[in-house]
């Protein structure tokens, strides 16, 4: 049975490489060639898609659009949810048990809810196709999401910690800052990470709140298929190209992804 | 968790959050909410109906066709990713190199943007260019997964597997590297088999894991939207027209405001439902 | 109940070790026999390997190199569940799911016993622990400390278990019940006879619980005594810091031409008449502040100066000082204690000499 186990978590990864495989194939191809015939592999190697995606304004702008609302996000949610989750965490105050949970309903909110809504209060504050408002309106998950985080961590560091420093004579701000901020630092971590994640995969929101000058790279992208006809090839390397953030994302975290998963409060 | 001081000032330390969600909460609900008692016939005309919309919501044999397909496309899909998850991950290695490598490969089809994945699948189960689609033909399956439903719910759920096990999977082995050595150590002193192993230390340490794994796959799985309309548009007919896609083609598309504000009101309140009994269920164990 | 042997027993935690290495080692060459039904401790600083030794005797642990031995069997290859051995850990180990009379049952369930006999003898172990109020009480209700005592019982319920291993176990326990535990487990050792070795950097731990006392430091053994023989005659400066409160002083000194120790010039009698073997290595005197007094009027003795007293209740240390180095002398309560100069009498029997740390006899 002993040598059973690995093949498990191999066949699962080869699962998941499949179709991963697959989009990076038909990147290197030409739509001639895709639609051409079925090959396993690409028989005409080319570059000419991610040559087009990285020089063509377009198409780029897109990537740039879409990251510049996620780390604009992320840097948002998780600030805000720092000096809240020291507050849940740290303090007792009328409504809090309330105000934690309604905070988390937030993120069983159905985005296909608010779409339309959205839309709506966007444009009426003269906010629409700005990248700041995709920023604005993925706070109504992340934020929660950065809170509950935030909380299992700080739960962990000793009362304490805070009790000797204010004793010491340390204002609020500078103990937090200084002191307390760098005992979480897995935490902080971790948070971003997740702000990162769910914002940067979330489209139905960013493409409702965007039409031109913030367009996101799945807005782009679905315009290739729908104008010039199927451009597969293109959308393969583009499609592909919308997955290196996040590998990049996992490498540097994949130390704290266990404790992450474990959100504190495992 | 060492006892918390009653502080009321606290509340300044939260009004940022609770001004961010709740502009991006409250202002759009309560839009909601008034549409879905109003009646317009465009000219920014609004007519107050009542509970006119709702009661047609739910008696409309549409909406609750798409309810059903949605409890059925969560149900599957629970059964089969937390099992799966579970499994994989007592599988994993605990140690050395594997570990990374395992826990990047697996963590990539969460970063991925809905709408690719939607694409991804959408191409990968065609019959002339996708890999599965060519290969099921190749394997004798008339598989055609735009014109048969029982083909697009199997490539629906597969791209779903696909796309959130590892969810299950990674916050299981957070779970389980919890577990002290000790337990392990003593089990094995006390001559216990591997499934006594698991029964008496892995799966009771992990139960709260599992909740928060139900719990989230449940919600999103129940709000799912982008990747399924991509993949299938709804279709064949709307054969995969989940809750979430129908919400969308009627708010959108036909622009009925009135009902699709209700069907919204409606749709949020089931997920509440059934999300705050998880939650009284995860936090009663815990007070216990 | 078992004889435990342990042969030529080496440890390394890396993969490809190497001989010519210390630090690659975790055990070195260590040889120690225990009789059948004492009580042992395993007495250490961290990381001296006292854990590891501990996980190769239950079996947790395949040596590198060695044997281990119950009653002349070899049951290096065997796993714990094979060894019939018993180990309570740091932290309290229940199945939390099981009620305290199930998690009691488990061991002797997992080996096929019929139930009657796991029923009655359930119930003679939850006696001997003072559990039975408890047993039909779900274990993870119980305190850290009725917790380990489940853990204690586990290991107890075999008949036939050859030791019992404890690591560190009061670690968790409140101080004001660790006293309690610990008489518990001296009580049982008497009771039943079992073998048992207790792992810990306790002294006081070490000392109460054990009839012998294995030291060890950085993978060795440096003494197996009783606490009386580790207490009067240390066979290495280790012991004799590690264990005292406070330790052992070390006097740097040299041996002169006729075999007698001098510190600072001063000569010191030593339970050694002749220490001219011991020319040429590092030298040291070592006496413990417990035998070390003040000269009374008309008596000589080394001239110190009295830096500072710390009263204690019993008794009293005196921080005294000649030169760089530093005393610390023990005065008994009702002791005389000199203002500001002294002098220092030295117990000549519990004087010893050290050679690069090892005793001269």
């Amino acid at each position: 049975m002993r040598s059973l186990k690995p093949l498990v978590p191999t066949l699962y990864i080869v699962f998941l490489m499949l179709p991963i495989y697959w989009l990076l194939n038909m990147s290197f191809k030409t739509t001639n060639e895709i639609l051409g015939g079925f090959t396993l592999w690409p028989h005409n190697f080319t570059l000419a898609n991610y040559r087009t995606i990285l020089t063509d304004s377009t198409w780029y702008m897109g990537y740039v659009n879409s990251l510049a609302y996620v780390l604009m996000n992320t840097v948002i949610s998780v600030t805000v949810a720092l000096p809240a989750a020291y507050a849940f965490s740290r303090y007792r105050f009328l409504g809090d048990k309330h105000l934690f949970f309604w905070l988390l309903t937030n993120r069983m909110a159905p985005p296909a809810v608010f779409a339309l809504p959205f839309f709506q209060l966007y444009s009426a504050i003269g906010l629409f196709d700005t990248h700041i408002a995709v920023a604005l309106a993925h706070c109504l998950f992340n934020i929660p999401l950065a809170v509950w985080i935030l909380e299992g961590f700080m739960s962990g560091v000793p009362k304490e910690l805070d009790e000797t420093a204010f004793v010491d004579g340390y204002p609020f701000w500078k103990f937090f800052i200084r002191i307390f901020l760098p005992t979480i630092a897995a935490g902080i971590g971790v948070a971003c990470f997740f702000c990162f994640m769910f914002s940067w995969v979330e489209l139905l929101l960013a493409k409702t709140l965007t039409s031109v000058d913030a367009k996101p790279i799945a807005a782009t992208m679905t315009r290739t298929a729908s104008t010039s006809g199927y451009e597969l090839g293109l959308l393969a390397a583009a499609g592909a190209l919308t997955i290196v953030p996040g590998a990049v994302v996992i490498t540097f975290v994949r130390n704290y992804i266990a404790k992450g998963f474990a959100l504190g409060r495992v | 968790m060492s006892a918390r001081t009653v502080n009321q000032k606290a509340w300044w330390l939260v009004l940022p959050v609770v001004a961010l969600v709740a502009f991006n909460a409250v202002i759009p609900l309560m839009a909601v909410v008034n549409y879905s008692v109003q009646e317009t016939f465009g000219n920014n005309e609004f007519f107050f109906e009542g509970v006119r919309w709702f009661q047609q919501v739910m008696q409309s044999a549409r909406f609750r066709e798409a309810l059903q397909r949605q409890l059925l496309f969560t149900a599957i899909v629970l059964v089969i990713q937390v099992p799966l998850g579970v499994a994989i991950a007592l599988a994993m290695p605990r140690t050395g190199i594997g570990v990374s490598i395992c826990l990047v490969l697996m963590a990539m089809p969460l970063l991925i943007p809905y709408n690719v994945v939607g694409a991804m699948w959408n191409i990968f189960a065609l019959p002339d260019i996708g890999l599965m689609g060519h290969g099921l033909i190749a394997l004798g399956f008339d598989f055609n997964y735009t014109r048969q439903p029982l083909a697009a719910w199997i490539t629906l759920v597969t791209m779903d597997v696909w796309h959130w096990t590892s969810l299950v999977v990674l916050l299981t082995y957070a779970g389980l590297s919890a577990i002290p050595d000790a337990f392990y150590q003593a089990a094995r002193i006390d001559g216990a088999s591997k499934w006594a192993i698991f029964r008496h230390i892995q799966l009771p340490k992990l139960k709260h894991v599992l909740l928060i794994a139900v719990l989230l796959r449940f919600m999103d799985s129940f709000m799912v939207y982008t990747e399924a309309v991509v993949l299938t548009g709804g279709g064949p007919g709307n054969a995969t027209t989940l809750l979430s896609i129908d919400l969308v083609k009627t708010a959108l598309g036909q622009f009925d405001l009135g009902p699709a504000a209700a069907m919204s009101l409606i749709y949020f309140l089931i997920i509440l439902l059934l999300s705050w009994l998880f939650y009284t269920v995860m936090t009663r164990d815990d007070a216990k | 109940m078992a004889q435990i042997h342990l042969r030529a027993l080496r440890h390394s935690y890396r993969a490809r070790p190497r001989d010519e290495v210390m630090a690659d080692w975790a055990l070195r060459e260590l040889n120690l026999d225990w009789r059948n039904g004492g009580a042992y401790a395993l007495l250490g600083p961290s990381g001296c390997g006292k854990s590891t030794l501990l996980n190769i005797v239950s079996g947790l642990l395949r040596p590198t190199h060695g044997q281990v031995l119950f009653d002349e069997r070899d049951v290096t290859g065997l796993e714990p569940g094979e060894r019939n051995i018993a180990q309570v850990f740091q932290f309290p180990v229940v199945y939390d799911t099981m009620t305290v009379a199930d998690n009691l049952a488990f061991p002797l369930r997992n080996r096929g016993l019929p139930e009657p006999q796991v029923r009655s003898r359930v119930r003679e172990i939850a006696a001997l622990l003072d559990l039975e109020a408890t047993l039909d009480q779900r274990a993870a209700g119980l305190t850290a400390d009725g917790k380990q005592k489940i853990s204690l019982g586990r290991g107890l319920v075999r008949a036939d278990v050859a030791a019992i291993l404890f690591d560190e176990p009061l670690t968790v326990i409140d101080p004001h019940l660790k006293w309690r535990l610990r008489s518990k487990l001296k009580e049982l050792h008497q009771r039943l006879g079992v073998t048992m070795i207790y792992v810990t950097h306790d002294q006081t731990e070490a000392l109460t619980f054990a009839d012998q006392v294995v030291v060890m430091d950085n993978g060795q053994v440096v003494q197996a005594g009783t606490p009386v023989e580790l207490f009067e005659r240390p066979r290495h400066t280790f012991v004799g810091h590690f264990i005292g409160s406070p330790g052992m002083n070390l006097l740097p000194c040299e041996i002169d031409a006729a075999g007698v120790a001098r510190f600072d010039g001063h000569a010191v009698p030593t339970a050694v008449a002749d220490a001219s073997a011991a020319r040429g290595k590092l030298t040291q005197i070592g006496v413990r502040p417990e035998h070390l007094r003040f000269a009374r009027a008309g008596e000589t003795g080394l001239p110190v100066a009295i830096e500072r007293t710390s009263d204690l209740g019993r008794v009293t240390v005196v921080d005294a000082r000649h030169g760089e180095q530093l005393i610390k002398v023990l005065v008994a309560e009702a002791g005389h204690l000199p203002s500001r100069d002294a002098s220092l009498v030295f117990d000549m029997r519990h004087t010893q000499v050290y050679a690069d740390g090892w005793i001269v006899e």
